[in-house]
Formats: C-alpha cells, sequence, structure tokens
C-alpha cells in the first residue's frame, strides 16, 4: 500500500506542478491554516444576544419535529421526563448515560421511575442523556462519546431524551469547535443532532424514525441567563 | 460499477416511454426544488457562503497532498488505519481484507457513491460476504439488483407500489396478506428488518462527506442515522471515500455543512451529522474496535490541474441533478454510471472516458440551473461545453451532426451569404407554421420535432430585429 500512497500523493504533486512538499510555501500555507482554523462566514442569525438566541434555539428544533419542555431548575427535570412518558403512555423506564451531570439529578421524586445506567441494548425503548452544547442557528444538539457518554443511546432507543441548560445554547456551530478543542483531543465521536431520524426516500414523503429514534424530547433548563 | 454511459440515448428513448418512472420524477419539484427555495431564502448570507465555500475548496484542492498527509498522520495518532488505493480494485481489495482479517461475515453499509463506483458489493458477494445496504433507499434497490438513481435519494425512479410488491418479496418473514400500501408501513417494516442486521454485524462500512485533515476525522451526513447504527455497533467501522473529500478543518467542513442539506434537500441541517476520530477509547462503553480509512483515487488526481478541475469541488449535495429538465424527464439510470445529472455529465467523460460517456455533456439545453443551484458553483455548463469540444475533435459525435456543424462554419464567415440563408429560412419557417404558431414536423429536425413542437419563428431574423431596435433607440 506504500507504493499506492506515494504514487496517489507523486500524481497530486505533479498535476499541481510541484515536487516534494518538506518546507515549501505550500506545506506551510496548509499548516498555517490548520493551526489558525479561521472560521468562515457565521450568519447573523448565529449571532443574536442571549436570550433571543435561546428563543431561537428552541424554535428550531420544534421547526425540525423535536419536542422540548422547559423547566426553571434541576430538580424538575425527573418531573419532566415521567410527565413526559405517561403523556406518550410509555413505561416508566429509562436507560440514561451513566453521565455524573445525570446521576445529581434528584430521580427519587419519581420512584416509579426506573432508571438503569450504561450503553443502549436492543430492547431499550427510551434514553436518556446530557448534551454538550445546542446550536441556536438550526436547533441542533451537539453530543459526544466518552465513557459517560455511550453514542449507542443516541440512535438505538424509540426514544431519545436529551437534557440541556440553557446557559449551553450557542449561537454558531463554531463556538462548540471552541469547546471540544479546550476538552483536548477529539472524542470517537461527535454528533450533530438536528432532530429525530427522517427519510424522505419513498416518494419523498418524510417519514420520521427511519432507523434512528422516532422522537427527540429536549427538557431544557433555566432560562440561560 | 459497469457503465453503461455509451447507450445513454437508447435509455432515454426507454426512459420517456416508461410511465412509472415518469410519475415518480414529478416528485423532485416539491420534494427537491421549493424546499431548497424556502431555505435559501431564509438565509440572507447564501451568496456570500457559496463564494467562500468556492475559495475554500479551491485552497484546498491547490493543497491536496498537504492536507492528504496530515489527514492520515492523525488518523495514525488516534489508532486508525488508513489504506490508500489508486484503482477500484485496490480499494475493494483493501476492504476485503480487512473484512478478511477479522473473519467478518455480515457487513452493514451506509450510503456511499464511492462504494457504488468501485462495485463493492458484487466484490463482496464474490467472495463470501453478505453486504447490507440500510439507507433505506438503497436497501431497496439492493434488493431489486439495480444501481442508485440519484446520489442522494437512491430509490428516486420508484413508486410506493413498487417498493410494496418488492418487500412481499423479499421479506417473505412476515404475513402475505399484510398491507404495506403506505410509505409509514414500508418504512416501518424495513426498520424492523434492519435493526437485525445491525446488530448482527461484524463490519459497518460508511462513507464519508468531508475528511478533516486538523483533526484525522471522517464525517458522515445522513437523515436516518444508519449511517450512525452501522460505524457505532460492529467491531469495525471501515470508511471507503476518496481524496477529493479532504477539507483543512472543523471550522471549513462547518463553513460547507452550511450549504450541504440546504442545497440537497432544503433542510437547514440534516438530521445527523457524525465526525468520527479513531476507534472507541479506554473506558467508552461502545463504538468500534478498529477504524480503517480507505482513501481511493481512481482517476481523480489526473483531474487535477486541468481544465475540468472545477468538477473536484463538488460536494455530492445533487442540486444540479434536482434542478435539471434533462434529468426530470429521463431520471438516473439513462445516464448509465454512478453519477448522473449536470455533474454526471461533467464528471463522467473524466472518469470513465470521452469514448464512453461523450453523449451526457450533450444532455443539457445549457439553462444554466444548475450552474445557479451549485452551492460549490462548479461551471457544469462550461466543462460540457468543453467535453463537446473535445467530442468533436476526437470524431465521437455522429456524421450528420459534424457535416451539419462544418456547414454553418462555412456559412457563418460569410456574413452576407449567412444573413441571405438566414433570411430565407425565417421567412419558410415562418410560412410553414403561419397557421398554428408552431411547426410539428421539421426536415433534418426530428429528433427535435418527435418529441415537441418547435414555435414558429416571427419571419425576422435576429441581425434585422437588432438592427432595427438600434435604429429605434
Amino acid at each position: 500500500m506504500g507504493e499506492a500512497r506515494d504514487q496517489i500523493l507523486a500524481g497530486i504533486r505533479k498535476a499541481l506542478g510541484r515536487g516534494e512538499t518538506d518546507g515549501t510555501a505550500a506545506v506551510s500555507a496548509a499548516d498555517a491554516r490548520i493551526a489558525a482554523h479561521p472560521r468562515g462566514l457565521v450568519p447573523a442569525r448565529a449571532q443574536l444576544p442571549r436570550e433571543a438566541q435561546v428563543e431561537l434555539f428552541v424554535r428550531m428544533a420544534e421547526t425540525v419535529a423535536a419536542t422540548v419542555a422547559r423547566v426553571s431548575d434541576a430538580d424538575a427535570v425527573p418531573d419532566a421526563i415521567a410527565d413526559y412518558l405517561t403523556g406518550l403512555n410509555l413505561p416508566q423506564q429509562v436507560r440514561a448515560a451513566p453521565d455524573p451531570e445525570l446521576d445529581a439529578l434528584p430521580w427519587g421524586k419519581r420512584p416509579l421511575l426506573t432508571v438503569e445506567r450504561g450503553r443502549a441494548e436492543a430492547e431499550d425503548q427510551v434514553s436518556v442523556t446530557g448534551a454538550l452544547a445546542g446550536v441556536a442557528e438550526t436547533g441542533t444538539l451537539v453530543l459526544y462519546s466518552g465513557a459517560e457518554r455511550p453514542t449507542t443511546l443516541n440512535f438505538l432507543p424509540d426514544t431519545h431524551i436529551v437534557v440541556l441548560a440553557a446557559d449551553r445554547i450557542v449561537g454558531p456551530y463554531e463556538d462548540v469547535w471552541d469547546r471540544l478543542r479546550a476538552l483536548g483531543a477529539l472524542p470517537r465521536t461527535v454528533n450533530w443532532i438536528t432532530g429525530p431520524s427522517r427519510t424522505g426516500d419513498i416518494e419523498q414523503k418524510i417519514q420520521l424514525g427511519a432507523h434512528g429514534p422516532r422522537r427527540l424530547h429536549i427538557v431544557l433548563v433555566g432560562n440561560g441567563g | 460499477m459497469q457503465t453503461t454511459a455509451h447507450a445513454f440515448v437508447e435509455h432515454s428513448r426507454a426512459a420517456l416511454a416508461d410511465e412509472q418512472l415518469r410519475r415518480a420524477l414529478l416528485n423532485m419539484k416539491p420534494g427537491f426544488q421549493d424546499r431548497r427555495a424556502q431555505s435559501v431564502a431564509r438565509l440572507p448570507e447564501w451568496e456570500d457562503l457559496r463564494d467562500q465555500a468556492r475559495a475554500l475548496k479551491d485552497h484546498t484542492l491547490a493543497h491536496m497532498d498537504v492536507y492528504l498527509e496530515r489527514f492520515e498522520a492523525r488518523v495514525l495518532e488516534s489508532g486508525g488505519h488508513v489504506h490508500w488505493a489508486r484503482t477500484a480494485e485496490e480499494a475493494c481489495a483493501a476492504v476485503h481484507g480487512i473484512c478478511q482479517a477479522v473473519g467478518a461475515h455480515t457487513v452493514t453499509k451506509g450510503k456511499s457513491m464511492v462504494a457504488e463506483e468501485i462495485g463493492l458489493n458484487p466484490y463482496l458477494e464474490a467472495r463470501g460476504l453478505v453486504p447490507v445496504e440500510t439507507d433505506l433507499g438503497e436497501y431497496i434497490i439492493q434488493l431489486r439488483h439495480e444501481p442508485p438513481s440519484h446520489i442522494i435519494a437512491p430509490a428516486l425512479h420508484l413508486n410506493k407500489e413498487q417498493i410494496a410488491d418488492d418487500f412481499h418479496r423479499a421479506h417473505t418473514q412476515f404475513a402475505a396478506e399484510r398491507s404495506l400500501a403506505e410509505p409509514r408501513a414500508l418504512c416501518d417494516e424495513a426498520r424492523l428488518v434492519l435493526r437485525q442486521k445491525f446488530l448482527a454485524a461484524d463490519v459497518g462500512i460508511t462513507g464519508a462527506n468531508f475528511l478533516i485533515a486538523e483533526t484525522g476525522s471522517t464525517v458522515i451526513v445522513t437523515n436516518e442515522g444508519n449511517g450512525d447504527l452501522t460505524q457505532t455497533l460492529p467491531r469495525v467501522h471501515v470508511v471507503v471515500t476518496s481524496i477529493d473529500k479532504v477539507v483543512p478543518t472543523l471550522e471549513d467542513a462547518t463553513l460547507i455543512l452550511r450549504l450541504l442539506a440546504r442545497s440537497a434537500t432544503g433542510q437547514e441541517q440534516s438530521a445527523y451529522t457524525t465526525f468520527s476520530t479513531g476507534p472507541k477509547r479506554p473506558g467508552d462503553l461502545d463504538g468500534p474496535e478498529a477504524f480503517h480509512v480507505v482513501i481511493v483515487d481512481n482517476g481523480r488526481s489526473a483531474i487535477l490541474g486541468t481544465e475540468v478541475q472545477d468538477v473536484l469541488r463538488c460536494i455530492r449535495c445533487g442540486a444540479c441533478i434536482n434542478h435539471c429538465p434533462i434529468y426530470a424527464a429521463v431520471g438516473g439510470h439513462a445516464y448509465g454510471w454512478v453519477v448522473p445529472g449536470p455533474i454526471g455529465a461533467a464528471l463522467d467523460p473524466a472518469m470513465i472516458g470521452l469514448a464512453e460517456a461523450h453523449h451526457l455533456p450533450n444532455a443539457s439545453t445549457f439553462c444554466g440551473r444548475c450552474e445557479s443551484v451549485c452551492p460549490m458553483k462548479i461551471p457544469l455548463p462550461r466543462i460540457m461545453r468543453h467535453w463537446r469540444d473535445r467530442e468533436f475533435e476526437a470524431g465521437l459525435s455522429p456524421a450528420a451532426q459534424r457535416r451539419g456543424l462544418r456547414l454553418w462554419a462555412w456559412a457563418v464567415r460569410r456574413p452576407r451569404l449567412y444573413r441571405l440563408g438566414a433570411g430565407v429560412a425565417a421567412a419558410t419557417l415562418r410560412l410553414l407554421g403561419r397557421r398554428r404558431g408552431r411547426l410539428t414536423r421539421l426536415p433534418l429536425a426530428g429528433g427535435w420535432t418527435d418529441w415537441r413542437d418547435l414555435p414558429a419563428p416571427e419571419g425576422e431574423t435576429f441581425h434585422r430585429r437588432y438592427a432595427r431596435h438600434k435604429r429605434a433607440a
């Protein structure tokens, strides 16, 4: 395979009209761009004042068929989740990410709600996860993998519930890259999630729940102020 | 994939007579065109984003070797493997080698046009593996043993009744009398069947919309979530991709991601955009143990530095296809290769050779909609015109057309004679069409009048009208 690699790269260099690249201006220009990772144009809608950003996030998420429940503080999250499940006639049983932030919630307030922790298994109907951020410009959630945040929870169960502190809502996607860089090397998986799973593959009629979750429910905590 | 692009004319004739196909193609206007227009209208920065994306991709192409090297280094650092493939055969062999090394049997696949291009499924099947397409559209056409007819909606050419027949035929595990009349029922049945495949697979293969040089990440953009189940559940994740997918940074991918979904389906963003970097980390409860990236050239590096290099900016959104009147008339299979529509007409001759694909650049009215909707501002009509020139030079166009063009070229260099001839022709055609204002038959132009009427000229040549207006002004 080394031969294929060298031949492909040599072919590219020949087409671009230059030889080996070490120490040339082309290398410096490319490495400088990687080091600086400049932002492109950020739409005005992603640069609204804080409060408007939260409103925009909610509106955009609802536009793509996510549902949003707003609660004043973390203590109200178990109630919000249990009530959501009741409203849909779903069993009071969830698989939650083994995430200290979720563990800290007062689950004891709803003793009938069974909370198991771990990665998703085939039979799990409802998952609960946190999120790194909400991106206002398109109502997108950003989740990232780790020992406390298994990716299967985002895709296997029929219903995905995301607990998001409103102060984690940012305007543009680029703000989330800055946060992730501050955390160190990228994890195995970073997911942008914009509404539940969907397909238009049959006569371009949109159906929700193609392979991933049929429902995406966001419990938004606080006012983000 | 085996090309049949040389038979474009015969394919088109058959397609025009196919009532099912014509009905299915009518879904494109509300499904793609209207939704795109609405989402573009909601983003005032649209044109500036297009300009920036074009400049970014031009910069990337000019430094492609460096960015690919950086990408490779980051993949290796994060614990992944990189395989380079000059040809389709090398790419297939690399994927098969990975599957064999882990004793794989079932392989799930996310939608990948590069995998279609290199003919990965038949290659793996011939060696005893069972590749299962998991994108709903790809799954449907795999059941039908057909190639995709559209790069983002592979089963666009089908109606729900045809799909219901396929499911009744293929899914014998369910009651024969069940109703599959509605898309919802079809979707649910596919979900049920494919869920088992996701859970059973040993290897998951996806494509990539981007490769990020900064981080060694591969990126997929999907709506169904099938790509994520494909790459998260099995032990091994294989990414099959091509050299033109590389971008420098996360921010650069983000810039293009503001254009991609809006151009493709009119969504503000696709449901799932996933950045994958290396295999699962110590302590992770899920994710693949191994991560492989197969980087395919297959003729792309030979396009760099040529007059058609701009096609390498393509991000495979499908907007040009969705807005092409030729595609809307004949569908994707007529083109005979993986990438149909205007981008196919511009790209395919470079990929599979002009002798094979020379009809495709002629499959255009030059209306220019393709270029006007292309998020990467690829000058598609100019590139098609380039191929038409090459076709003429190579003597590939029909003899009658070549003689006609020579005659016209001879006449147009003799202005007085040309004006006289044009005047006679315009007056004659006006006379012929005077009763109905249109011509239903015309000698030497049967290719036009067999399918539609020609509006009759008003009797005055362009030259004369131009002169009259100038005098009046």
